[in-house]
């Protein structure tokens, strides 16, 4: 278990202060909050690469405040890789097996297991620069597990990927933890990707933390307008994917039926953006497969465009002009029809 | 034959620039080529074969590499930190490292004297221990080192700034020490330049005329007293008049040219990697 005890860092612009928080051993958790927000700082804090100006750094009981970070067991990985750029992928990996002293008879073993974990054998007398992002970032995982971390660091591990290998790599992380039960803290300012990984979220505003829960948790209740708004710009659901009598695949969430087009079967999850959502007050003659009847539970105020939650339920946020807003006469309590494109979800 | 581009009239600017920029290069490489076409092989063999001459010649060549290392040593470290670290008046430092190259050299020579003079304030220390800067081959590395050691200060710097911090994070992660960090990541990655920046300091170090010529006119080296190249073509001119200097000039404008050469090839093969 990590916990941080009333961590206060200097960023130069402002100070991340009141930073409070409980990691259980073996947990994914999530910090998540805009770029800037001081994520990637507090990653560097726990692992020893960043100065506190107060607080305490405990793991397992253990205070860490005033280790050195070689001396920590904290692994990191940054969001382009770092790898060395003048040693094959072998020699990354090696980097921190010699630098530990690892005994030689267990050097290579060591590689195989964690080569063959990540599915990279055949990356290791490969340079760097030759490799994909997604083969980057499993050198990346392979140099920074081959030492036996017992946190491991990402920081935003997927965002630098293209849209293709970012969902393999949500997967493959999602496996890896499964698999070696380590305890990840993963930053990123994408909620799809907390949702679809952490066991728990923190969410980081403006240097402090304004929440912590589950993904679920955080989405449903959000404890201020900047969580709402960073956690329902994007309606993620979870649910089963199977067949459908017309031959098209829905997806069951909350007991209502979503006709989606993907190939995956099972357990899968969706996000729809809020503008893909038609709102009416009767319901649409469409190709749209998806219609709904909902009441408006909520009303936020973005300015020219408004953020309309319809509660079905589940909830669903429909982004919608204000000039629509206005012409229909969208508050909370009236009755409407929403309709997407069955195209329109995401599925993940 | 075929057009393999269409050609596109030049515009006036291109003459111009082109006319100008001619000037400038006939301005450059006349002198170079006339010195050292001047001289036939055979003179310069039998300018080579004197005492003087050679004796000369190695004496610069092994002062300017006593000078780059000892560059190296002190130098490398300042740079890493000034690369490394933020303070208040770093850009004055910066500005005041680099100082010996924007003062006239002779006055740089008379600044160094000033300290290491026997009776200075350095000189008194390193008398103790029997090291001496007036004419001695001490005295001419410390001046060849006083106005070359900033381009390598700025190279190396520039090199360090150019890895990512977060490397050597990651490498502290991994289990190394600041030691190993520095030693495996951090200076093999800048090597190259410092690799070049050695090489210009030690190309601008044997040139050096005005600081050594300050500090020692006759050096005792390998049981002779010869003077530091520049200032032995100085010297020719001075007393022997133009066909006197000019093969010595020619041996040393041809060694500055080779460090230059081997500079270039490796900096232009830092570029394609």
């Amino acid at each position: 278990m990590i916990s941080l005890r009333d961590l206060k860092v200097d960023l130069g612009e402002f100070v991340l202060q009141d930073i409070n928080l409980d990691v259980k051993a073996g947990e994914y958790f999530i910090l998540l909050g805009p770029t800037g927000a001081g994520k990637t700082v507090l990653l560097e804090a726990i692992a020893g690469l960043h100065p506190l100006l107060e607080g305490n750094i405990f793991i397992d009981g253990k205070e860490i405040t005033r280790l050195k970070p070689e001396k920590r067991g904290v692994g990191i990985v940054y969001q382009d890789q770092m790898l060395f750029p003048h040693m094959s992928v072998e020699k990354n990996i090696v980097f921190g097996l010699k630098a530990t002293r690892c005994p030689k008879n267990e050097v290579n073993p060591r590689i195989a297991d964690v080569t063959e974990l990540l599915k990279i054998p055949h990356l290791l007398h490969r340079e760097p620069r030759t490799l994909s992002g997604g083969e980057k970032q499993k050198a990346a995982l392979a140099r920074a597990l081959v030492t036996r971390p017992t946190v491991l660091l990402l920081d935003e591990p997927l965002s630098a990927l293209d849209p293709n290998t970012r969902e393999r790599m949500q997967h493959e992380l999602a496996e890896l933890h499964r698999r070696l039960k380590i305890t990840i803290i993963h930053v990123t300012h994408d909620f799809e990707e907390a949702e679809a990984l952490g066991d728990r979220v923190a969410v980081l505003n403006e240097g402090s933390i304004a929440q912590v829960g589950s993904p679920r948790d955080v989405m449903r209740r959000p404890s201020s307008s900047f969580v709402a708004d960073f956690a329902l710009t994007r309606n993620v659901f979870a649910g089963q994917a199977k067949q459908a009598e017309n031959g098209q695949v829905s997806v069951n969430i909350d007991g209502i039926e979503l006709m989606v087009t993907t190939d995956a079967r099972g357990p899968v999850h969706l996000a729809l953006r809020p503008e893909d959502i038609l709102l009416s007050l009767e319901p649409l003659r469409s190709t749209a497969r998806n219609a709904f009847q909902g009441t408006i539970t909520r009303v936020l105020d973005k300015g020219s465009v408004l953020y309309v939650t319809v509660s079905v339920p589940p909830d669903f946020v429909c982004l919608v002009t204000r000039q629509a807003q206005e012409e229909l006469n969208l508050r909370e309590g009236v009755r409407v029809w929403i309709t997407f494109k069955a195209s329109a979800i995401h599925v993940f | 034959m075929h057009r393999v581009r269409s050609w596109v009239r030049p515009d006036a600017l291109s003459f111009v620039f082109l006319f100008l920029a001619l000037i400038m290069l006939v301005f450059i490489l006349t002198p170079i080529i006339k010195t050292c076409v001047s001289s036939s092989p055979g003179t310069l063999w039998d300018t080579l074969l004197e005492e003087d001459v050679y004796l000369s010649i190695m004496v610069t060549a092994w002062a300017g590499l006593i000078a780059t290392f000892c560059g190296l040593l002190f130098g490398v470290p300042l740079a890493y930190l000034l690369a490394r670290h933020n303070f208040r008046g770093k850009r004055l430092l910066e500005s005041l490292i680099d100082v010996p190259i924007v003062i006239p050299h002779s006055a740089a020579g008379i600044a160094l004297l000033f300290v290491f003079g026997r009776q200075q304030i350095f000189g008194q220390f390193f008398d103790d221990i029997d090291i001496r800067f007036v004419d001695t081959l001490a005295g001419v590395v410390i001046a060849m080192m006083f106005v070359s050691v900033p381009f390598l200060i700025d190279s190396a710097r520039d090199g360090f700034k150019s890895v990512d911090v977060r490397l050597e994070k990651v490498a502290r992660t991994l289990g190394a020490s600041p030691w190993r960090t520095f030693l495996r990541v951090s200076l093999p990655l800048a090597w190259r330049n410092i690799l070049s920046g050695s090489i210009m300091m030690w190309a601008r170090a044997i040139s050096e005329f005005g600081a050594v010529i300050i500090l020692a006119y006759h050096i005792p080296f390998l049981g002779g007293h010869p003077m530091a190249a520049p200032v032995l073509v100085y010297y020719r001119f001075n007393n022997f008049g133009l066909d006197a200097a000019r093969p010595v000039a020619v041996l040393v404008i041809l060694i500055s040219l080779i460090a230059f050469v081997v500079l270039r090839t490796l900096t232009t093969r830092e570029q394609k990697t």
